[in-house]
């Protein structure tokens, strides 16, 4: 059992790490919602794995761990509102800069930031 | 704690004086002097015990555990420096107040003026060095906000930049160096560090000590090679320079070396550093200052020479140098001060300070070039005058200095080279202002005596030096004494402060730099031509030069790591997290003691799939649709595994939320491309491979070392009070809503800022979509179909129903108002979806901001509701109610709170969803029908 958990949340973590890494908003989106899985289910797996202990008092013999839940069930909530909020960060950078790149520029208009950044600071350095 | 109060005084003048700026600039003016009045009351009675040789110390805790400590200490040194600061402080307000033009904000000067006054107070009477530390700061602050009073002019606002990068710059040095010597006492209070004096001298830390201190002081006092700030601090107005630059602040650092003497002085790196630097600034100030034809800028360079004078003195390491240096500390502020004052009233009353244009002042204003001359001639070291009997010292004490061979002329002939120009550029002072023909093109001409109060703090200060010139035993000797005790620990010297010693090598001294300098200023065109030969350092353009050059290489480092790539940010820190987490992780066994248990076929294949999906999510992430379907299997397998784990409101909230992601992603990947373009080369998504394959690892390992490993929780408190203390037999909804409640209204909150923060961000957006698929195939052949509509509308109110149902039992079964939220937002999701938003619009008429709102207010009243009854907030009752039909049941005041949590998230999921299926997209998508008519 322990295994195969260590090995789901592994397989979840690389997947996300990857996805993390990509260029495109979508795929990072994706990656991000993957590695709040896996770090949801380690989170909650700290208080172990158990079988048919519910934390309802009175239900069972022995209870599984309630204090993890307890983080996690917020954890997953919250996880949803931050999902919301990029996602909506990438609609919104699509919208202005014409591109879903994460860096909010395409590749071959870094040259032309630049030059931006040096005019900045030639105006700063008054 | 009557020493606090004496600090404080000015803090709370500081506050109370704008007020008075209305009544003009008499009332703020006296109201100003009010404070430093009663500090002077506060100290009079004090002064019985200090004669005597004690010290007071009164302390109050403030961070015991850091050692900081809110403790005042006066002895006699910091009584001297605390009667200079406010005795000078009542003749500025006095002089101020005739200086400052109507038309000038008054009010925010003697604010600035009295928070200085009180941080040097606190400087002076700080027995903790942290707490002295961080008066330090504050008056290189306020000291940074007078030099740049008249901040309309660019010059003030760059010196001011400059004394604050100096000084600044100096201060952390020395709290590196407290921080050091606290270290090897292992205490900041006063006591402990002057009785560890040998302690600390002996330390292998000791060197680096003495030097960060040493930093901190002589970037405050301006020694070389930190000189340059002060000149050009003499943009402040004059009152600001007459008592910061020259009485006060910049004395600072010597109170600093003089205070921490009996626990540093009297090693060989002291000698060296301490008094070369005193040596150089000396010289450098003295020959400068004859130079300068501004009238300020020969008073600062000369006040740069006198402080090089009294470090030097302390550099020495004997006592009687020390007892000189003190003394001259005294006569140094007197006559500075009143002639800083003086130069002042000629700018104000010619227009000008350059001596090319003040001649002859003495025709018109010779009450004024009286009192000038006096200060001036006891700035040359004329007999009969304060600055001559510490100048005697001084000439005494580099003779005796015991230098071997040819070292020991060194000390004199530099004293009296430095006597020399301080004659000449006296002389000039006097000759130059006072004399040497008629005025030329003066601003304002004829200039004529200032107001009769303005001349009286300049004659108080003269009458002073004389005074103590003539009578030093009697006015300042017990002063002195008291002040010397408290810097040499109790060993004072036997020193004569008679104003004439007999026909010695000192007084031959003091005539040969009296006559060397009369010959010296007036054969000073020989000279001026001589220094014009030099081209003329702008410090200000090197310090300028310095700081861009700064500033670039520091863009450029950063530059290094921050190019503005948020993936490659991303990169570096998935790979520190790894390392971080690598090296202390290396060493663990890789199972636990407690061994792995057996799994079930039905669980190993969903953990199969679950893994398959979640690879296969990342294999086809190009085609982001189908990547979110997979995405959508593995969210539905962690809330089984979360099922199968024994934890059912983990796996209801995961599928709840698991629908709403979904149904966001797809919304989002409507206004964006359908298909994710390649662009990272190989050899950079092998390196990504190999970046995820090392976490991914790297997470089973320490998952599977943890699930092994035994462990005691917490828990158990919850599991038992959850019953008896919150009254439910869900342990998870009661930790939610009762134990860990201020948690979760935290979290809730958060929930309605990002929900908030979304609807902002789309807030009067039109994002454009295409009309179209990738393919140009139209996006769907019936926007809302009947079926899904009809379907939907009977399930609504169904819904409604479960997710009442979801809360009202989820104090005692899985269930509560996370989960109830999330049902309710999808069911009304699923309206929006079948019928349209314009459809489900016209039928709910609430603003979810609103229903946000109510939420965070009903959880917050559910906590308060407590406090009524005197109880912490969100403590929580409850009690059995008996109805017909329902039976008994339980209520608790939790319930309100949950129903907070409820309101929030159904707002929060909703604001956030339809504020993006609200946006209008310039190209609506066409069905099929209406694609077709297009064609």
């Amino acid at each position: 059992m322990e295994l195969a958990f260590a090995l789901v949340i592994g397989s979840l973590t690389f997947a996300g790490v990857y996805l993390v890494l990509r260029a495109r908003t979508f795929p990072v989106v994706v990656g991000l919602t993957l590695l709040s899985y896996g770090v949801n289910l380690f989170l909650f797996s700290t208080g172990r794995l158990m079988s048919g202990g519910q934390p309802i008092i009175g239900s069972t013999d022995t209870y599984s761990d309630p204090l993890p839940q307890a983080l996690v069930l917020t954890a997953i909530v919250i996880g949803f509102a931050m999902t919301a909020f990029v996602v909506v960060l990438a609609l919104r950078s699509r919208a202005d800069t014409g591109d879903d790149h994460v860096d909010g520029t395409l590749r071959s208009d870094l040259p032309e930031a630049t030059q931006d950044h040096e005019q900045s600071r030639e105006e700063t350095g008054q | 704690m009557t020493l606090s109060l004496v600090v404080l005084l000015p803090f709370l003048g500081a506050i109370a004086a704008p007020l008075f700026a209305q009544g003009g600039r008499t009332a703020i003016a006296i109201a100003s002097s009010v404070p430093a009045l009663l500090a002077l009351a506060t100290l009079f009675p004090m002064w019985g015990t200090l004669a005597e040789g004690g010290t007071i110390v009164q302390s109050l805790e403030w961070l015991p555990q850091l050692g900081i400590n809110l403790s005042f200490r006066l002895d006699g040194l910091s009584l001297m420096f605390a009667l200079l600061i406010l005795i000078i402080g009542v003749l500025i307000i006095l002089y101020a107040r005739y200086y400052l033009k109507p038309q000038e904000n008054v009010g925010k000067f003697y604010a600035l003026l009295l928070c200085f006054k009180g941080s040097m107070l606190g400087i002076v009477l700080s027995s903790n060095l942290l707490l002295m530390m961080v008066f330090w700061e504050l008056t290189s602050l306020t000291s940074f906000l007078l030099i740049s009073f008249w901040n309309h002019k660019q010059d003030a606002r760059r010196g001011a930049r400059m004394a604050l990068a100096i000084t600044g710059g100096g201060g952390l040095a020395l709290l590196a160096g407290i921080l050091l010597i606290g270290r090897i006492v292992g205490s900041f209070e006063l006591d402990d560090v002057l009785a560890a004096g040998d302690q600390i001298k002996a330390h292998s830390l000791y060197p680096y000590a003495l030097t960060l201190v040493l930093l901190g002081a002589f970037t405050k006092s301006a020694q070389f090679p930190f000189h340059f700030w002060l000149p050009h601090a003499m943009q402040a107005p004059t009152p600001v320079s007459a008592y910061l630059h020259s009485a006060t602040m910049v004395k600072a650092g010597i109170f600093l070396m003089a205070r921490l003497y009996p626990a540093l002085a009297g090693t060989e790196q002291w000698f060296f550093m301490v008094s070369f630097t005193g040596m150089i600034t000396l010289l450098i100030g003295a020959y400068v200052a004859l130079f300068k034809h501004d009238l300020k800028g020969l008073l600062a360079h000369s006040t740069v020479s006198h402080l090089g004078l009294i470090t030097l003195l302390l550099g020495m390491g004997t006592e009687l140098a020390a007892v000189a240096a003190l003394f001259h500390i005294i006569n140094h502020a007197t006559f500075k001060a009143s002639l800083f004052m003086a130069a002042g009233i000629i700018d104000h009353e010619t227009g000008t300070r350059d001596m090319r244009q003040i001649n002859g002042l003495w025709r018109y204003m010779p009450h004024t070039a009286t009192l000038a001359m006096v200060a001036a001639a006891s700035m040359a070291g004329v007999p009969l005058l304060n600055g001559f009997l510490s100048k005697e010292m001084f000439f005494a004490e580099a003779l005796s200095l015991n230098l071997p061979g040819i070292w020991a002329w060194i000390p004199p002939i530099v004293a009296t080279l430095a006597g020399i120009f301080a004659v000449a550029y006296s002389a000039r002072f006097i000759h130059d202002v006072f004399f040497n023909g008629k005025p030329r093109n003066l601003p304002i001409y004829p200039p004529h005596e200032p107001p009769r109060y303005m001349k009286i703090p300049v004659e108080i200060l003269v009458v002073a030096c004389i005074l103590v010139g003539v009578f030093p035993a009697f006015s300042v000797g017990p002063l002195l004494e008291s002040a010397a005790s408290a810097t040499l620990a109790g060993n004072v010297p036997d020193y004569g402060l008679a104003v004439f010693h007999g026909f010695n090598l000192p007084l031959m001294m003091s005539v040969a730099a009296f006559v060397g300098g009369l010959i010296m200023y007036s054969q000073r065109q020989k000279f001026f031509d001589f220094h014009a030969r030099f081209r003329e350092i702008d410090e200000k353009a090197v310090f300028e030069g310095v700081v861009s050059w700064l500033v670039e290489r520091a863009r450029w480092f950063t530059g290094l790591l921050e190019n503005g790539s948020l993936q490659r940010y991303a990169m570096l820190l998935v790979v520190s997290a790894i390392v971080v987490a690598v090296v202390p992780l290396s060493g663990m066994s890789l199972i636990g003691s407690n061994g792995l248990t057996a799994i079930d076929p039905p669980t190993a294949l969903g953990a199969a799939i679950l893994v398959f999906c979640t690879l296969g999510t990342v294999y086809i992430h190009r085609e982001r649709l189908t990547s979110l379907i997979m995405l959508s299997v593995v969210g539905l397998l962690v809330s089984l595994t979360f099922a199968r784990l024994s934890a059912p409101d983990l796996a209801m909230t995961q599928i709840s939320v698991e629908v709403v992601t979904i149904i966001l992603l797809m919304l989002a990947l409507y206004y964006l491309p359908s298909w994710t373009p390649t662009e990272a080369s190989t050899g950079r998504r092998n390196r990504d491979l190999v970046i995820a394959g090392v976490a991914g690892v790297g997470m089973t390992l320490v998952t599977l070392a943890m699930l092994t490993s035994p462990f005691s929780s917490i828990s158990d408190y919850f599991l038992e009070n959850s019953k008896p203390g919150g009254g439910g037999t869900n342990v998870v909804n009661v930790i939610l809503v009762d134990f860990r409640g201020f948690d979760t209204l935290g979290e809730i909150t958060v929930l309605a800022i990002a929900a908030l923060g979304i609807f902002a961000m789309l807030r009067n957006r039109s994002l454009s979509a295409p009309p179209t698929d990738g393919q140009g195939h139209p996006w769907a052949f019936d926007a809302h179909p009947t079926m899904l509509k009809q379907m939907s509308r009977p399930l609504l109110p169904l819904a409604l129903m479960v997710s009442v149902y979801i809360f009202l039992r989820g104090h005692n079964l899985p269930g509560g108002g996370f989960i109830a939220g999330l049902v309710t937002a999808v069911a009304l999701l699923i309206q929006y979806i079948a019928s349209g938003v314009n459809w489900t619009q016209a039928r709910i008429s609430t603003r979810y901001h609103n229903v946000l709102a109510l939420g965070l207010f009903f959880a917050t009243v559910a906590g308060a509701g407590s406090l009524a009854y005197g109880y912490p907030f969100l403590t929580t009752t409850f009690t059995y109610l008996k109805w017909p039909v329902v039976g008994k049941f339980e209520v608790a005041s939790a319930l309100v709170f949950d129903l907070g949590v409820y309101l929030t998230v159904v707002g929060a999921t909703l604001l956030a969803l339809v504020s993006l299926g609200k946006l209008t997209p310039s190209g609506r998508p066409l069905t099929r029908t209406e694609a077709r008519k297009e064609s």
